[in-house]
């Protein structure tokens, strides 16, 4: 393993990471004295680091290309007889639902808060993971539907009273009715093409709410949204956040459920097959404009709910809220998570919405440990910390049942 | 009775390449039809502008699925998902299959189009809807063991050998229950034995299920054996059209071939 010739590769990335980081970790400006401050003793550490990390690195690629098969049998065939052992099933099941319900009265209201809206993100994940995960649509303007969802909510209560549950359903539907107008014009567009124009929608949503005064008050925003109602009992704040702590499971809840059917459905498989061949697809029947439709509605019907909640949740909004970088991190934490993966996107908005929050301790450091961690990925797992998994039908050869 | 499929005059180009001109042809019910020609000819384009893939410059595509009943009717120009959706299904030459997904949800792709189930329908997932799915499995994993490819049921397409694949696409256009079924050079990359069980199923498929085929390819062997009409193209041209043995003896034919390392008793 310890050829010359790695040798002397490691030592040209270790000199390349010195001259990279020179600027930043050696040289150091004291503005007071007008000094220079010389970190040799950096530069030191960062090539001596990254000489030997490069040896992993390469030890751990070449553990992708083959190792990686007979190992894994062994340690994941005993994950999986675990997993699939019912008792386990059950109890997992039973514990995850106690710490569900548990976890506003251990943790404090800051927690509880910050749950909740990683919650908001896995209802967002599943809506765009619709769109871009099943139907392969790439969509950068999904936060113009979000906002969608808030505004409604905000501007309905302002003018009309409408309260938070009443909204809910027409956020949604709005989501729903404005993901079909985008979905029209964009229709024969594919890739990169179909990426920049839904980008450029979604900025014009967010142009829109912040020139128009009369209409969204501008960038200004709106102010004393009220949070939902319970039953009309006057909550304190603890309560209040609880409250819709357990909205927000509800809700992720509803999402599973409805995007788990519609993934194994005569829809979610044209969804599927849309994505692999356009072509073939329509020569076996599917109606492509139809389908498209379908998945910019479903999915952007999410995106209003989950903006309702925002609004609830936030008590103010403005239209900087929903900025292109919000698209981005809702694209992001799929693409982590895992692609068309239920349980991958979960696990994507839990990793991307609560590790920054709990590294803030390093907060200077913090979005390069997270883009280290997001390049590592492409490299290792491209296909996201939960990789999809195809559904085994178990046919009998004399009726046909089948089974997960 | 009329013609289960009937085109006349079809022309089609690209920029200033005419490659198509005035094509006619007909096909009728229970027929196995070949459409040979040298590489270029024009054959997939046909195809494609029959289906719906291209749209033809001029010309009538008349189908009746019900030959004794029904009055012809004009598909041409027609989107690809209305005509499969009337009963023509095909197979691609270059093979196109939903690599991603098992070869049973390639099958059940292709029963989208005889069922029912919207959103609302599947969310709720109600008996019908129910009843609907289970119907689809049973009736894809049937066609898989009718082309003999059940086996793979669920493994992905994309790991499939070349033969299994290439019986896959047949498979999953039978699934949209067509009345004529167009093969792109079906037995195109399989060895001799695979070609043979591949004309078997062939016509299998038209005597069980009622089917009337077209198909384009190259193995001269496998057509003369099979085929009832022969079709010619060359450079977007109809050269010939008559039974197996006229074709083979037609000096246009030969002459259209020669050149080109192609032997009729090969
Ligand atoms: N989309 C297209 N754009 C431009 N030219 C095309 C297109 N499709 C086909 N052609 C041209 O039309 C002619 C006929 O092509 P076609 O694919 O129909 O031939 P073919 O008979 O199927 O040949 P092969 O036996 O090689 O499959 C060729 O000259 C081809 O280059
Ligand atoms: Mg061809």
């Amino acid at each position: 393993m310890f050829k010359l010739s790695e040798i002397i590769k490691s030592i040209a990335v270790s000199a390349w990471f010195m001259f990279l980081t020179f600027p930043i970790l050696v040289i150091k400006v004291n503005t007071y004295e007008k000094t220079i401050d010389w970190r040799w003793k950096n530069m030191i550490l960062i090539g001596i680091a990254s000489f030997f990390l490069s040896f992993l690195w390469r030890y751990m690629l070449k553990q992708k290309e083959y190792g990686s098969d007979k190992k894994k049998s062994k340690a994941s065939s005993f994950f999986k007889n675990t997993v699939k052992n019912p008792k386990f099933y059950t109890s997992s099941i039973v514990l995850i639902l106690c710490l569900i319900i548990a976890f506003p009265f251990v943790f404090s209201i800051y927690q509880t808060n910050i749950m909740t809206s990683a919650l908001m993100y896995v209802v967002l994940g599943l809506g765009l993971n619709i769109v871009v995960g099943l139907a392969g649509l790439l969509d950068l303007g999904y936060v113009a539907f979000f906002a969608v969802g808030a505004y409604s909510y905000a501007l309905l209560n302002h003018h009309f009273g409408i309260t938070f549950f009443m909204a809910l359903p027409i956020g949604a539907l709005l989501g729903a009715f404005f993901g079909i107008l985008l979905g029209f014009p964009v229709l024969r567009l594919k890739g990169d093409y179909l990426a920049i124009v839904t980008l450029g929608f979604g900025e014009i949503i967010r142009l829109i709410l912040e020139n128009w005064n009369d209409f969204s008050f501008g960038p200004s925003g709106i102010a004393n949204i009220p949070k939902p109602s319970f039953f009309g009992i006057n909550l304190s704040i603890y309560e209040t956040t609880t409250y819709m702590y357990f909205i927000m499971i509800l809700l992720v809840f509803l999402t599973v459920f409805v995007v788990n059917r519609l993934e194994d459905s005569r829809i979610g498989r044209a969804w599927i097959a849309l994505k692999e061949d356009e072509v073939a697809c329509q020569a076996m029947g599917i109606d492509k404009t139809k389908t498209k439709l379908y998945a910019f509605a479903t999915g952007a019907a999410w995106a209003g709910l989950a903006g309702v909640v925002f609004a609830a949740k936030t008590s103010f909004i403005n239209p900087a809220s929903f900025t292109f970088l919000e698209s981005a991190i809702i694209l992001s934490l799929i693409v982590l998570g895992g692609m068309g993966s239920i349980f991958g996107v979960i696990t994507g908005a839990f990793i991307f919405i609560l590790l920054p929050e709990y590294l803030r301790a390093f907060s200077d450091y913090r979005m390069l440990v997270f883009g280290a961690a997001m390049v590592l990925m492409m490299v290792f797992r491209p296909q996201g910390i939960i990789k999809k998994r195809r559904r085994f039908y178990k046919i009998s050869d004399s009726g046909g049942k089948k089974q997960r | 009775m009329n013609p289960v499929l009937e085109v006349s005059k079809l022309s089609m180009n690209f920029g200033g390449l005419k490659a198509l001109e005035n094509i006619s042809l007909d096909i009728f019910q229970n027929e196995i039809v070949s459409l040979i020609g040298p590489n270029g000819a024009g054959k997939t384009t046909f195809f494609n502008c029959i289906t719906g893939i291209y749209t033809p410059v001029s010309g009538d595509i008349f189908i009746s699925s019900l030959p004794q009943k029904t009055e012809k009717e004009n598909i041409c120009g027609l989107k690809p998902n209305i005509i499969t959706k009337k009963g023509m299904a095909r197979t691609f030459q270059n093979i196109r299959l939903f690599q991603n997904m098992t070869v049973l949800e390639n099958v059940m792709i292709g029963r989208h189009v005889r069922t029912h189930a919207g959103i609302i329908a599947s969310v709720l997932k109600l008996k019908k809807t129910r009843n609907e799915e289970k119907k689809i499995v049973d009736d894809s994993y049937n066609i898989l063991k009718k082309t003999g490819i059940e086996n793979f049921a669920n493994e992905k397409a994309s790991t499939l050998p070349y033969g299994a694949q290439r019986k896959l696409e047949i498979a999953r256009a039978l699934a949209t229950e067509p009345f004529l079924l167009l093969l792109d050079e079906p037995a195109a990359g399989m060895n001799p034995a695979e070609t043979i069980e591949l004309g078997l199923l062939i016509k299998e498929i038209r005597e069980k299920e009622n089917i009337s085929i077209l198909l384009i390819e190259h193995d001269m062997k496998f057509v003369m054996n099979l085929c009832d009409k022969i079709f010619v193209l060359d450079y977007g041209k109809k050269i010939a059209s008559g039974t197996p043995d006229a074709i083979q003896n037609n000096p246009v034919v030969i002459k259209a071939y020669l050149g080109e390392d192609f032997d009729f008793d090969a």
